[in-house]
């Protein structure tokens, strides 16, 4: 058994937040401040910038209106011209729902598998939930964690630093 | 401290929302809130949901049986004839989608206008548009006849060297109706993650464990997160806005591109938008008032909730009303006597009782939420959801079947009459609609407990105030 993370308790969001520029500005950078929902103002506390999903996002969708429109136009040109109520071989007004389609869908897709792969996610094991009490912060737990692979850390010295900076119930999580 | 204490006063909607009409009500903290959306999962099933199971997959039985004799026998089952081709089967598909699209407005379009009352109902109404979307995806499925060969409408290279025919307004359905269906789903699982962790985190037994562990997909709700998941979020209400605008408008061309009198006018996008949000928040309205009543959540879904979904309904039925006497003056103003007489024979024609089934239902009852009393009384609501359900079947019934039913020569007109096999269907997506909704309710979370606990006032990060003085100032606010 040894040690991979210690975690804290900070009662309420805002202690939270607070818990955060503290430990940032200690020089931590291996650690999280986990809640049952999203802290507004959480990011600039932690020092994060802004995700770069948006980008993701919208590659993906223009993507997909490229395919959409590329598809449409051989098909109806190429691949199987035939001329229907008397419309011309390339009608681009037509092409524009589905182009418009393959937009969103590539787009919504794109930024899902997106954010699940920032976020590593699926990952049904981390070193955290060896702890007995972390469970509580899906329900109404405000806690950071600082990761035993952080260069500062050091068991009795992030313990007392975590402790003179409000947190309690302090908790080395080991596993192996 | 004075910055953060001004930042907050400077934004008093949130402050002014608390302060007047509380969200949650009940004195309900975090941990009460989990526990009562969890509980429901949790606890041992209610007599009463598999009472309304039973019955709900008795019905949906008798549309496997349905569908079964369709597919062997073939659509010359229907009441179908010449000149009504479009009959009971497209009218279902219209109103099943359009139910769908109240639970993508509030999930999406309430978001991005930062409206917070919707997360005590969001959750629920966007399981009722997959729901929905399902039952309304069946129907062009089974209407095509020939089901073994649907995969035709997927551009896909095949022996026949042939490809679908992407000027027509079928095609576009296709698309439009897969999209909003698999972008409509993932919006609701990626919203459903961050509480199933906490079903997760809750379970008491291996299996649970297991199941919500894997859903779940190892959420531990770190901001490191939270930060590409609530971007991600944003995103998708972002998509998912024009997209629910559009799929309707897209099944409107289905009709507004054809020459028949009645369906090729240019009002049909918006007034298909408008309605198919009305029927939709009818339905949302008829479901959320039995769950609140039978899992007792008054304390979550309060009656300023309610209200505030009549007023939706005020609106867009009004909308609706305005395009049913637009399309009369157009059909008069246009001087074409086509459609002049479609409007004149659907008023006063055969079908008569149809419409004003239909105007009685979609026009005159909304109006009534014009009245406080009436918009905040439970009993009232509850009829009226269910009079706008029914007025929006019938717009459907109405405009796809008097269109066909009078054909430009009167040698081709005729009378359209569901047969039995039609009305079995039809009631048999209702089994479909709540064996699923009902599974849902059953086994996940019909609140957004994140969401919840989010735009409690506690959640505010500067609501309790680190040295005292930021809870002063919200103190003298409120």
């Amino acid at each position: 058994m040894k040690t991979l993370a210690i975690l804290a308790d900070f009662g309420t969001p805002g202690a939270l937040l607070h818990a955060a520029e503290k430990v940032r500005t200690a020089g931590y950078r291996a650690f999280d401040c986990h809640s049952p929902f999203a802290i507004h103002g959480m990011d600039a506390a932690m020092g994060l910038g802004r995700s770069p999903i948006g980008y993701i996002v919208g590659g993906m969708a223009l993507l997909g209106a490229s395919i959409g429109y590329g598809l449409q136009t051989w098909v109806t040109t190429t691949a199987y011209p035939i001329i229907i109520s008397g419309k011309p071989l390339y009608s681009w007004q037509a092409y524009i729902i589905v182009t418009f389609a393959l937009f969103v869908l590539f787009g919504a897709l794109g930024g899902v598998i997106g954010m699940l792969r920032l976020n590593r996610l699926p990952r049904l094991h981390h070193p955290l939930f060896y702890s007995e009490r972390f469970g509580r912060v899906t329900d109404n737990a405000f806690m950071v964690s600082i990761e035993a692979g952080d260069p500062l850390f050091d068991e009795t010295g992030t313990r007392d630093f975590l402790s003179s900076i409000g947190g309690t119930n302090i908790e080395l999580v080991k596993g192996d | 401290m004075s910055a953060i204490i001004k930042q907050h006063s400077a934004s008093p909607d949130a402050a002014a929302l608390v302060a007047d009409q509380p969200l949650v009500t009940g004195g309900l903290d975090f941990g009460g809130i989990t526990e009562k959306v969890s509980g429901i999962v949790e606890r041992k099933t209610p007599k009463a949901w598999w009472l309304a199971f039973s019955l709900a997959a008795s019905v949906l039985l008798m549309l496997v049986g349905s569908i079964g004799w369709l597919v062997y026998e073939g659509v010359g089952i229907w009441g179908l004839n010449n000149p009504v081709g479009w009959g009971w089967d497209i009218v279902n598909f219209v109103f099943w989608v359009g139910i769908g699209h109240a639970g993508t407005l509030i999930s999406a379009i309430l978001f991005l206008m930062r409206q917070r009352w919707r997360t005590a109902i969001n959750r629920f109404a966007e399981a009722m548009t997959i729901v929905a979307v399902i039952c309304a995806l069946m129907f062009p499925a089974i209407h095509v006849g020939r089901i073994w060969v649907l995969h035709w409408f997927f551009p896909v290279p095949n022996q026949m060297s042939m490809w679908p025919n992407f000027r027509s307004p079928l095609l576009w359905d296709f698309f439009a109706v897969g999209t909003y269906f698999t972008v409509s789903t993932i919006f609701w699982y990626v919203g459903l993650i961050p509480d199933l962790a906490t079903l997760r985190d809750r379970a008491k037994t291996r299996a649970r464990q297991i199941v919500f562990g894997i859903l779940s997909l190892g959420w531990r709700g770190g901001n490191r997160q939270w930060r590409h998941y609530e971007l991600v979020y944003l995103m998708l209400a972002g998509l998912a806005t024009p997209l629910v605008l559009s799929v309707h408008s897209i099944v409107s061309t289905d009709f507004a591109t054809s020459l028949i009198p009645g369906w090729h006018t240019t009002i049909f996008p918006p007034y298909f938008v408008a309605g198919a949000i009305f029927s939709g928040f009818g339905m949302v309205m008829t479901l959320a008032l039995i769950a609140r009543k039978i899992f007792k959540l008054e304390d979550i879904i309060t009656i300023g909730h309610l209200e505030k979904m009549n007023k939706v309904m005020l609106v867009t039925g009004s909308m609706v009303g305005y395009a049913y006497i637009s399309e009369f003056f157009m059909a008069w103003y246009s001087g074409n006597i086509y459609e002049a007489f479609t409007f004149v024979n659907r008023a006063f024609g055969n079908y008569a009782w149809a419409y004003w089934i239909m105007f009685l239902c979609n026009v005159v009852t909304p109006q009534l939420f014009w009245f406080k009393k009436i918009r905040t009384s439970i009993p009232v609501m509850f009829v009226i959801s269910i009079f706008v359900n029914i007025g929006m079947w019938f717009e459907r019934f109405v405009i796809i079947v008097t269109s066909l039913a009078r054909d430009f020569l009167p040698s081709s007109w005729g009378y359209y009459a569901p047969s039995k096999w039609d009305i079995m269907i039809f009631i048999g997506s209702f089994g479909l609609f709540f064996t699923l909704f009902l599974l849902f309710l059953r086994f996940l979370p019909m609140i957004s407990m994140t969401e919840i606990k989010g735009v409690m006032p506690e959640a505010d990060p500067h609501a309790h105030g680190h040295d005292g003085h930021a809870a002063e100032a919200a103190g003298g606010e409120a």
